[in-house]
C-alpha cells in the first residue's frame, strides 16, 4: 500500500484488560483521510479507554495502531502527537491561568519545535500568537484571546479545546464529547465548528448527543463492553434493533 | 477550515500596546533593586559583607524559583546543589587553582551535573514521592560531606581555601568590596538569564507543565525532558551561589548542605513571592533584615517573627510580599468606591 493511499488511522485487533475486566476486545477501526466516524456506546462501553489507547495514555495488551501506515502502539503520547494524532478532552484540560491565545500559541510552538528555545523575544513566538489568533477567529472566539481561560464561559472553553487540537495540524483528530456540558443555547457554535473542520483531517468523534453524531458522522461504530457491536452508516445504525435495544432506546428521550 | 485562515498574512498585535507611562513605571521597577544594590555599596561601610550574603541568598532563591515557582517542582533538596557548588569551588581552590573565576565555573559544572544525574533518577516521580526523594538526595550528600573528613573536613568545615584575585587584578580585600561587586555582577548575569528563560517559549512550556501536565502531554510536550532541563539549569545556578559563598568567606561549612538550608531558601522565596523573579530579592532581603534586627532582642525571637510573617504571607498574600503593592491598590480602590457610592 502506498503512503498516499494508507488509511489515516488503522486499528487492528486491539485488546486491553484490567485484571478480569476486559475494556477493549479485538477492536478494529479504520479511518480514511477525511473520514468522519462517530463512536457511540452506553456508559462504560470503553469509549474513553479506546481514546486513551490511541493516544498512548494506556498501553494495549495486544494489537496494532497504524498512523498513516506507521505503527505507533509502542510510542509515547508526545511522539504520537508530533506524528499527527491530536485529541480534545471530555473534561476541559486547559492552562487556566494563561490567556486563550497563549493556550493555543503554546501548542503551535510545540508543533513547530520552538518550545525548546530559551531566549525571550524570539520572532517565532510572535508567529505562534498570530497563528493562535487566526485559529481563535476560526472558532469565533477571537474577542476573548486576551482573557484568562478560567474566566471564560464553559462553551468557549470547549471551543478552545478544539482550537488547541487544530493548532497541532493533526492528520487524525479525536474529539472526546466536544459538546458535553454545553448549554443548548450555545451548542450550535460547537456544531458549526465541527461542520467546518478541515476536510482532509480524519476525525473520530465520541459523543452522547445523538443529534451531533447523526449530523456529523458518515459512519458510526457502536461499542458495547469493549467490543464493536456493530458499525455502518448513520441511517442503518438508527434502524438497527440491537443498537436501539442496548443504547438508543434507553438514553435518547 | 480554509487554508488562509491557518496561515495568516497579517499578525495582529497581541494585547494592548503598553503606553509610555506604563513602560516608564516598569523600567523604574526593574531598576530599583539594582539601584539599591549600588547605593548600598557606597553607604554600607563595614556591613558590606551582609549585602554580599543577601545577594548570594537572592541568587540561591532565584534558582529555586525556576523549579519551584515556574516549573512547579516541589523540592526540599536544593541545598545539595548550593553546598556541592560551595565545596566544589573550595576544593578547586585548594587542589587546582586559586583563580576564583575558574573555580566558579567548575562549581557551576559540578552542581549542574549533579542536578542532571539526580534529576534523571527522580524526575519521573511527582508530588510527595518526589519530595521524599529530594530529601533523600540532600541527606545522602550531607552525610557524605560529614563522613569524608579527608576531603571536606567533616563538621569542622573546609579549611585552607586560597582565593586569588579576579582576572589576576582584583584582590578579595578585608572590607569585601571586591566580593560585593563580583557577587552583584554574577547575580545580574543569572538574573538576565532567568528573565529571558521564563519569558521564552521554553519558559512558557514549563509554566504550562506546572498548571496542567496532562494538557502539555496532549500537545506533544516531552514533559520529563523539559523538567530535567530546568532542574539542571537551576542546580547549576544554585551551585554558582554556593561558589560565591565559598569565595567571599574563604570557608565552606557543612551547614551549606543541610536540610535547614533548603528550608531557609524556600521560606525566603515564599515570603518574597514565587514566579516573580524579584520575589527572591525581597524575600532574601526581608529575611536577613528581620534576622539582623530582632536577633538583638533575643536569639530565637527572629524565628518567631519570620514564622509569623510566613503564615501571614501564605494566608493573605498568594503571590508573597510582591503582592503587597497590588493588594494595597485594590484596598485603596475599594475605599475610594465606597466613598463615591451614594
Amino acid at each position: 500500500m502506498s503512503e498516499a493511499s494508507a488509511p489515516a488511522l488503522s486499528v487492528r485487533g486491539l485488546n486491553k484488560s484490567f485484571g478480569a475486566l476486559i475494556v477493549a476486545q479485538d477492536i478494529n477501526v479504520e479511518l480514511a483521510p477525511g473520514a468522519r466516524v462517530g463512536l457511540i456506546g452506553p456508559n462504560g462501553a470503553g469509549k474513553t479507554t479506546f481514546v486513551n489507547l490511541l493516544t498512548g495514555f494506556l498501553r494495549p495488551d495486544s494489537g496494532t495502531i497504524l498512523l498513516e501506515g506507521t505503527p505507533i502502539q509502542d510510542m509515547k503520547p508526545e511522539a504520537r502527537v508530533s506524528r499527527g494524532l491530536a485529541r480534545t478532552h471530555q473534561i476541559n484540560t486547559l492552562l487556566r491561568e494563561d490567556s486563550a491565545r497563549d493556550n493555543v500559541a503554546i501548542a503551535v510552538a510545540e508543533r513547530e519545535k520552538y518550545a525548546w528555545r530559551m531566549m525571550r523575544y524570539t520572532p517565532q513566538w510572535r508567529r505562534c500568537t498570530a497563528e493562535a489568533d487566526a485559529l481563535l477567529r476560526e472558532m469565533g472566539i477571537a474577542d476573548v484571546g486576551d482573557r484568562q481561560v478560567r474566566e471564560l464561559p464553559y462553551g468557549q472553553q470547549r471551543l478552545l479545546e478544539i482550537a488547541i487540537a487544530l493548532a497541532l495540524k493533526p492528520r487524525v483528530l479525536l474529539l472526546d464529547e466536544p459538546a458535553a456540558g454545553v448549554p443548548s443555547t450555545e451548542a450550535h457554535r460547537i456544531h458549526d465548528v465541527l461542520g467546518r473542520l478541515p476536510a482532509d483531517i480524519a476525525v473520530l468523534i465520541i459523543e452522547h448527543d445523538m443529534e451531533v453524531i447523526f449530523r456529523f458522522a458518515k459512519e458510526i461504530v457502536v461499542l458495547l463492553q469493549g467490543r464493536v457491536l456493530t458499525r455502518g452508516a448513520p441511517a442503518r445504525i438508527a434502524e438497527d434493533p440491537e443498537v436501539r435495544a442496548v443504547y438508543l432506546g434507553r438514553t435518547v428521550v | 477550515m480554509s487554508d488562509p485562515a491557518v496561515t495568516p498574512s497579517v499578525a495582529p498585535p497581541a494585547g494592548e500596546a503598553p503606553t509610555f507611562a506604563s513602560r516608564a513605571w516598569s523600567l523604574a521597577g526593574h531598576a530599583l533593586p539594582w539601584a539599591i544594590a549600588i547605593v548600598y555599596y557606597f553607604v554600607a561601610g563595614y556591613s558590606l559583607s551582609i549585602g554580599t550574603q543577601i545577594m548570594i541568598w537572592i541568587l540561591f532563591a532565584l534558582s529555586l524559583d525556576l523549579v519551584l515557582g515556574y516549573a512547579g517542582i516541589v523540592t526540599l533538596g536544593h541545598a545539595a546543589f548550593f553546598g556541592v557548588g560551595a565545596y566544589a569551588a573550595g576544593l578547586f581552590s585548594i587542589y587546582f587553582s586559586p583563580d576564583p573565576i575558574l573555580g566558579h565555573l567548575f562549581a557551576i559544572v559540578v552542581a549542574g551535573l549533579l542536578g542532571l544525574i539526580s534529576g534523571a533518577l527522580i524526575l519521573h516521580t511527582t508530588g510527595v514521592t518526589f519530595l521524599m526523594l529530594t530529601l533523600a538526595t540532600v541527606s545522602i550528600i550531607f552525610e557524605f560531606g560529614n563522613q569524608a573528613r579527608w576531603l571536606t573536613g567533616g563538621d569542622d568545615g573546609l579549611q585552607g581555601m586560597q582565593v586569588g584575585p579576579i582576572f589576576g587584578t582584583f584582590e578579595f580585600n578585608i572590607f569585601g568590596q571586591t566580593a560585593y561587586i563580583y557577587t552583584l555582577v554574577v547575580l545580574f548575569i543569572w538574573f538576565l538569564i532567568s528573565w529571558r528563560l521564563v519569558k521564552s517559549p521554553f519558559g512558557r512550556s514549563l509554566d504550562g507543565i506546572r498548571q496542567n501536565p496532562r494538557r502539555m502531554r496532549a500537545i506533544g510536550t516531552p514533559v520529563w525532558w523539559r523538567l530535567l532541563a530546568v532542574y539542571t539549569i537551576s542546580a547549576a545556578m544554585a551551585g554558582s551561589a554556593g561558589a560565591l559563598l565559598a569565595h567571599s568567606t574563604r570557608f565552606v561549612g557543612l551547614s551549606s548542605l543541610s536540610l535547614l538550608t533548603s528550608g531557609i531558601v524556600t521560606v525566603m522565596l515564599i515570603l518574597g513571592g514565587t514566579r516573580r523573579l524579584y520575589g527572591a530579592f525581597i524575600g532574601a532581603a526581608i529575611y536577613y533584615f528581620v534576622q539582623d534586627s530582632t536577633a538583638k532582642i533575643s536569639p530565637y525571637f527572629w524565628e518567631f517573627i519570620v514564622g509569623g510573617m510566613l503564615i501571614a504571607t501564605v494566608l493573605f498574600l498568594e503571590g508573597g510580599l510582591m503582592d503587597l503593592g497590588r493588594v494595597g491598590q485594590r484596598l485603596m480602590a475599594r475605599i475610594g468606591s465606597r466613598k463615591g457610592a451614594p
